[in-house]
Order: structure tokens, then C-alpha cells, then sequence
């Protein structure tokens, strides 16, 4: 795949490789990230670390801004000849990138082109699955993947006299209703991501499919199917419970956070990787940490949630020393100490089983409580057809229909199934024009 | 004209960094956009395939365009308005002012200075549902403030944002006008016994005509394109879409959907349209103007 078009780069390379001599710099490898704030100096942080490690190769990590503009920009470095080695791409933009053959290099060929040993039987499958092909070769590195989880206020269930925190979706409804009515606090739950959280993962959990050709694995001719499932009737709950405040709507992204912070609701569905964040926000008030309930008129046990966050993408057009480097970069991400160490710090799930034991060993999740709640979630059962993941093409925009006819169902413009019949619709539009383009 | 013809060079040389500039930042650029627009391609510009008009058809045949062209009409005509009224009337305000007329005007002007992103980013924390102040004095007052749901609130949010950042460069421009109109037409209405309310409508209205078109015509285009950082920091073109532009959905498919062919040809409708605007209001409204 890299040979032919690298040969002109490599007469050029040799040309450059004597003035190079004297400096005696190590090949450069690039890292275009979206990690920002405390958690961009943690990727500093370990590009510093692995530099430090060896003198063949110099990882470079640059912030490159929110998810979809490092996308953007990766992509528009790649058509002008200025790609970097390594970029880090948002779930939702891995269909894009896995049918872009001719512009990525596939983790598992980067690996086995590389003199490293690379068991990809290490990695967490629940993890791994979304960025694997259907016949389980690794396509990118997970890199902060995270789940979610149901983060609750102690007090606020205390004071409304609500014991235990219900395991389904109908348990929850009663809980909420007492909460509610008893006034220990205005809205019962909030949701960051709705649609990641309350439809993409809902279905994973029922085992039900969110789109048709196992949600996209199969072929580029998946569509959707969220208008004629138990997701129907989920986000029918959701818009009852918007009229009588067990439910409030918070926004497309992490907004609703700040309504569980200030105690004006006793729930919030959000990212593990939101941990750290209500914890130095949930001032004043105990909080604990719970699995995504389940209904129990949909499924007996609950499957596994799956995962958002984002994953790192080999781009082509590198010298083959820059792989042999980004392969070894990848093998030191992957190790259990580093990995325990970035999951430990920033509540992405770790993406190796040997981290996960190591934080056992370590006392972590005891020390901690509810940050082992979003592993074993992930990885209490097997993933199924229909829990491995998505793999849709324009699924940003696809999010941004589904998010958008949710906004209409909760402030009651339309129906809950003229929404969701519209939502597919479009979706199902943007999908044939991807497969168009693809195809 | 002898001169001219003796230096058939020198203009051209004098005005090549010009033409350069526009080619290079306008004529470059539209020329791909209209190429773009004919095809179907993958983001990363593997390959891409010829298919006529059918980015076209495709864009006019969508509810969602027209959606957005009918926002876009509201959206456009109530900041280049409400941006325009408000500016004159501070601008009359501020032209009558003599103690401290100074500290006013720089006041008046400044929030231009402000970058569009900025000022949007300073509206929603006022009218954050949760956090924001004006929105806990609409909730006193029983206005039940939530711009991340309601549409139309979103929609009074955005046109509150643009009309408050382009009223300072509206200001300028109608304060230089008023400035203009010479003392003794107002006085000699004066004493013809001529209110100030009717010396407005007969005679500095009139006379500020040219300012007004040109300011339409600036706003218009304000309107159209440079509230796109307002729009993005705000609502984001949400809820529901309620406030996606076609600049903003042109945006929005090209650079978050990657489908750069139904973009392009969005983006040479824009053009189009706005291009017909002009010529409009070139020709029908620039007769009423008295220079």
C-alpha cells in the first residue's frame, strides 16, 4: 500500500539523510490530538515520557482543536501532502476514516510491518471492537475511550427517602417520581450526549440494532432502524417525563452537567470520562457512581454499553522510520503502566486487560470508588452484533439529525415517532450519499 | 484621458496588488467552489465522480434547504434592520450630547471590537438557562428562559448577538452622516416652525440616504455571511435547527458532514442569491437615494 508513491519521498529522503548525519535528529513523528486543557498536558506528558525512553524517534504532539476541527484539519493537511503520522479521530468519524483506504494505514499492517511483537488478544475486546474490521483486525488505537454511567445524588435520594438505586428503567421512573414529588430536587435526571447515551447506547444495552447491516459492520448499506425498536417507546418515556420533571433536557453535549452540580437534578447520565469533573464540581453533596440502567420488559440481563471518545489513525505518506516509530509509540501506549496511568488520571476506560489488573493491584478502583463501574459494564458480557458498536458513514451528521428531532420531540413540536421517522429519514439520506461517495 | 493612454501600464501596475488579492482570496477560491459543486468526492480526495447537477437538484429538492433559506430571510432582515434602528437612533442620541459626548461615542463603538465568537460567548453566559443573569430576571418575571430547547428563543438570542456587535459599525457611519448635514438646513426649519420630529423625516432622513443604502447593503451581507461566528458560539444552528443559516448549513455539511459536493453547490446558490440581492437593491432602492 505505502511502497510505489513512497519511492520519490525516499530518493529525496537519501538526498536529505547527509545533512541530516551531522545533526544526528531523530525522525520526527507527529500527533495531531483534540485533548485539551488538563488533559492535554497528560499527552504532553507522554509523548515527553516515551521520547525519554529511547533516541531513535521524537513523538510531537500538537492540540489541533475540538474533535471535528482535528478531523477537518487532518483531512485537509492529507489533500495538500502535509499529513501528520498520527491523528486522533472521534468515534463518530471512524467510518470515514476506515473507507478512506489510500489515505490510512491500518494499526494491524502497521504492526506486522513493524519488528514488534503485537498481540492484539491483550485489548479489551468491549474497546477494541468499535475500531476493528468484522474479522477482528485492529484498524486504530483506542486511545481515551469512555462509557457511560448514571452519576446520582446521594443526599438529594436520602432526603426524598429513596433507598437503593433502582437497576431498570421502570424502577427508575418510581425513584424519580418520589423524588420529584417530593421536592428533593426539581428534575429527576438530565443527559449529556442524548443521543449517544440514550439511543446509541440504549439499543446496544437491549441488544437491539441501531441501524441495519449490524449497525454498519456489515456493508456501506446499512440503515437505520431507531424508529421501529424498544427505542421508540424509550424516548416516549423520556418526552412523558420532560412534562412532570422527572426528565429534563440539558443540551447536545456536556451542558446538562452544570444541573447536576448545582443540585437541581438528582441524576445525570454523562461519560465516565466525566468523573474527575463531578468530582471537583459535586461540592457539597455525596455522590456515587451507577451502570446505565436497563428495561426489564426489553431484556432479562443488559448487554454491554459501548463506547465514545476517540482512537488514533496511522495517516499515509510517511517514511517507513517514521512507522517502525509510530509502531513502537503505539506498543509503549499500550503498555499496562502507561495505560493505567492515563486511565487512573482521566477516567477513560483502560484499553488493555493487564491495565485493568494492575489497578486492581494497586488498590485503585478500592481507593476509588465507581471508577471500576464503567469497566465492568463494558466488559461484564460478551459484545454482541448488536453492542459491538456503529460503523456509520456521516455519523457526526447523523448525530446532529437525531439531536435535532430529539430537541423537537422534548419541547413537544412533534411526536415521538414522526420525529424518529424523520431523524431516519434524513439519516437514512445521508447514508446512501456516503455510500455514493464511497461506494 | 491623453494622460492615460500615454501610461497604458501604469494602472494596471497600480492596481495589481488589488487584483491580486481579489484573485487570489475570491476569484481562486470560487472557481473550485463551482468545480466542486459538479462532483461527488470523499473527504480525503481519493477519487471523486462527475454528477452534473445532481448536487444541485439534491440541495433543491431538500425541505432542509428551504428551511434554511426561510430562517435565513428572517434572520437577515431583522438584524440588518434592527442593527440599522437602533444605531440611528443612538447615533441622534449621541449627535445632540455635548457634555462628554467623547466617553459616549468610544463606548457606543466599542463593542465592534469585539470578535463575533466573543460576543456570542458573552450572550449565552448572560442567558445560560442555568447560570445565566438576565435569564434569573426573565425566570423572576415568569418568562421561562431555555434557548437550548426553544427555537424561538435560540433565534432571539442569535439576532440579539449580531445586532448588538454590527450596531457600533452602523453607529460610525450614521454619526459621520449626521455630522455632515449642514447646521443651517435645521436651523432654517427650525424657524419655519418645524418640530424636530418632522426636521428628522424632511430633512436628515433624506440627507442621510446614501448612508442608509450603503448600510444596507453592508449589513445585508453582514447578515448573510459574518454572523457565522456569532451563530456557531451560541446555538450552533440548533435547537432542532432552528437558527442554521445557509452559511451555516453550508458549514455544516462541508466541514462537519464532509459532503464537500453538496456544500459547493450550496455555497454557489449563496452566491448567487446574494449577488441578485445586491443587484436589487442596486437597482431599485439605489434611485430613491439622494447624493
Amino acid at each position: 500500500m505505502l511502497r510505489i508513491h513512497h519511492l520519490g519521498a525516499l530518493t529525496l529522503g537519501m538526498a536529505a539523510a547527509g545533512l541530516s548525519l551531522s545533526a544526528q535528529s531523530a525522525t520526527e513523528i507527529a500527533w495531531w490530538h483534540a485533548m485539551g486543557g488538563e488533559l492535554g498536558k497528560k499527552v504532553d506528558e507522554i509523548a515527553a515520557n516515551f521520547n525519554e525512553s529511547q533516541d531513535e524517534y521524537v513523538v510531537k504532539p500538537s492540540f489541533r482543536g475540538n474533535y471535528s476541527e482535528t478531523m477537518t484539519s487532518a483531512i485537509a493537511a492529507f489533500r495538500a501532502n502535509e499529513a501528520p503520522a498520527i491523528v486522533q479521530i472521534y468515534e463518530v468519524g471512524t467510518a470515514t476514516m476506515m473507507n478512506a483506504e489510500g489515505a490510512i494505514v491500518p494499526v494491524h499492517e502497521l504492526m506486522a510491518e513493524s519488528d514488534l511483537d503485537f498481540d492484539p488478544d491483550a485489548f479489551l475486546s468491549a474497546v477494541t471492537g468499535y475500531y476493528t474490521t468484522s474479522d477482528g483486525k485492529m484498524l486504530s488505537m483506542p486511545f481515551n475511550s469512555s462509557t457511560p454511567v448514571v452519576y446520582v445524588n446521594r443526599d438529594v435520594m436520602a432526603e426524598a427517602g429513596v433507598e437503593e438505586m433502582p437497576a431498570t428503567w421502570e424502577g427508575l421512573g418510581e425513584a424519580l417520581g418520589t423524588i420529584v414529588e417530593s421536592g428533593a430536587a426539581e428534575c429527576g435526571m438530565t443527559t449529556t450526549w442524548p443521543s449517544w447515551i440514550q439511543l446509541e447506547n440504549f439499543s446496544a444495552r437491549h441488544d437491539i440494532p441501531f441501524a441495519s447491516e449490524q449497525n454498519g459492520f456489515g456493508g456501506l448499506d446499512a440503515r437505520l432502524e431507531i424508529n421501529e425498536t424498544a427505542a421508540v417507546d424509550h424516548i416516549q418515556r423520556l418526552a412523558d417525563w420532560q412534562q412532570d420533571g422527572r426528565f429534563a433536557y440539558g443540551g447536545r453535549f456536556d451542558e446538562a452537567a452544570p444541573s447536576f452540580y448545582t443540585g437541581r437534578c438528582a441524576m445525570l447520565m454523562a461519560s465516565s470520562a466525566s468523573l474527575a469533573g463531578v468530582r471537583s464540581n459535586a461540592e457539597g453533596f455525596e455522590f456515587s457512581v451507577e451502570s446505565l440502567p436497563y428495561s426489564s420488559e426489553v431484556i432479562e440481563t443488559p448487554q454491554n454499553s459501548i463506547i465514545g471518545g476517540a482512537s488514533l489513525w496511522v495517516l499515509e505518506g510517511q517514511s517507513d522510520e517514521v512507522y517502525q516509530g509510530t509502531a513502537e509509540f503505539f506498543d509503549y501506549l499500550s503498555s499496562a503502566e502507561v495505560q493505567a496511568d492515563w486511565h487512573q488520571f482521566s477516567g477513560y476506560l483502560p484499553i488493555t486487560q493487564a491495565a485493568y489488573d494492575l489497578g486492581q493491584e494497586q488498590g485503585f478502583y478500592d481507593d476509588n470508588p465507581g471508577s471500576a463501574v464503567s469497566i465492568e459494564q463494558m466488559t461484564g458480557v460478551a459484545p454482541t452484533e448488536n453492542s459491538k458498536g456503529l460503523r456509520l458513514g456521516n455519523m457526526p451528521q447523523i448525530r446532529d439529525t437525531i439531536e435535532e428531532q430529539l430537541e423537537k420531540i422534548f419541547n413537544g413540536d412533534v411526536e415521538v415517532q414522526e420525529g424518529l421517522d424523520e431523524a431516519v429519514r434524513r439519516s437514512n439520506e445521508l447514508l446512501e450519499r456516503f455510500q455514493q461517495a464511497n461506494g | 484621458m491623453a494622460t492615460f493612454q500615454r501610461h497604458r501600464l501604469t494602472p494596471w501596475l497600480l492596481l495589481s496588488p488589488q487584483l491580486a488579492i481579489v484573485a487570489i482570496f475570491f476569484f481562486w477560491p470560487a472557481a473550485q467552489a463551482v468545480i466542486q459543486a459538479f462532483y461527488v468526492e470523499d473527504p480525503f480526495g481519493l477519487g471523486r465522480v462527475f454528477v452534473a447537477f445532481e448536487n444541485f437538484t439534491r440541495v433543491l429538492a431538500s425541505a432542509e434547504y428551504y428551511r434554511a433559506l426561510g430562517i435565513t430571510i428572517t434572520f437577515s432582515i431583522s438584524v440588518a434592520l434592527g442593527a440599522m434602528a437602533l444605531a440611528l437612533l443612538l447615533a441622534v442620541l449621541a449627535d445632540r450630547v455635548i457634555k462628554g459626548a467623547h466617553g459616549y461615542k468610544t463606548l457606543l463603538i466599542w463593542p465592534y471590537a469585539v470578535a463575533p465568537a466573543v460576543a456570542g460567548v458573552l450572550w449565552v453566559f448572560m442567558l445560560d438557562p442555568e447560570l445565566g443573569l438576565i435569564s434569573a430576571w426573565l425566570e423572576a418575571m415568569g418568562i421561562d428562559w431555555n434557548h437550548q430547547l426553544n427555537g424561538g428563543q435560540a433565534m432571539a438570542l442569535v439576532i440579539m448577538a449580531s445586532i448588538w456587535k454590527q450596531m457600533s459599525y452602523n453607529f460610525v457611519f450614521f454619526l459621520a452622516g449626521l455630522q455632515a448635514i449642514p447646521k443651517s438646513l435645521l436651523e432654517a426649519a427650525a424657524m419655519d416652525n418645524a418640530g424636530p420630529w418632522r426636521r428628522f423625516w424632511t430633512i436628515t432622513f433624506p440627507l442621510l440616504s446614501p448612508t442608509s443604502f450603503f448600510l444596507l447593503v453592508m449589513n445585508s451581507v453582514y447578515a448573510f455571511f459574518e454572523t457565522f461566528g456569532t451563530i456557531d458560539a451560541t446555538t450552533a444552528g440548533g435547537p432542532g435547527g432552528a437558527t442554521r443559516t445557509l452559511v451555516y448549513k453550508v458549514y455544516e455539511d462541508g466541514f462537519i458532514g464532509y459532503d464537500l459536493g453538496s456544500s459547493a453547490a450550496q455555497s454557489v446558490l449563496l452566491m448567487l442569491l446574494v449577488g441578485l440581492l445586491t443587484l436589487l437593491q442596486f437597482r431599485y432602492l439605489e434611485s430613491k437615494v439622494q447624493y
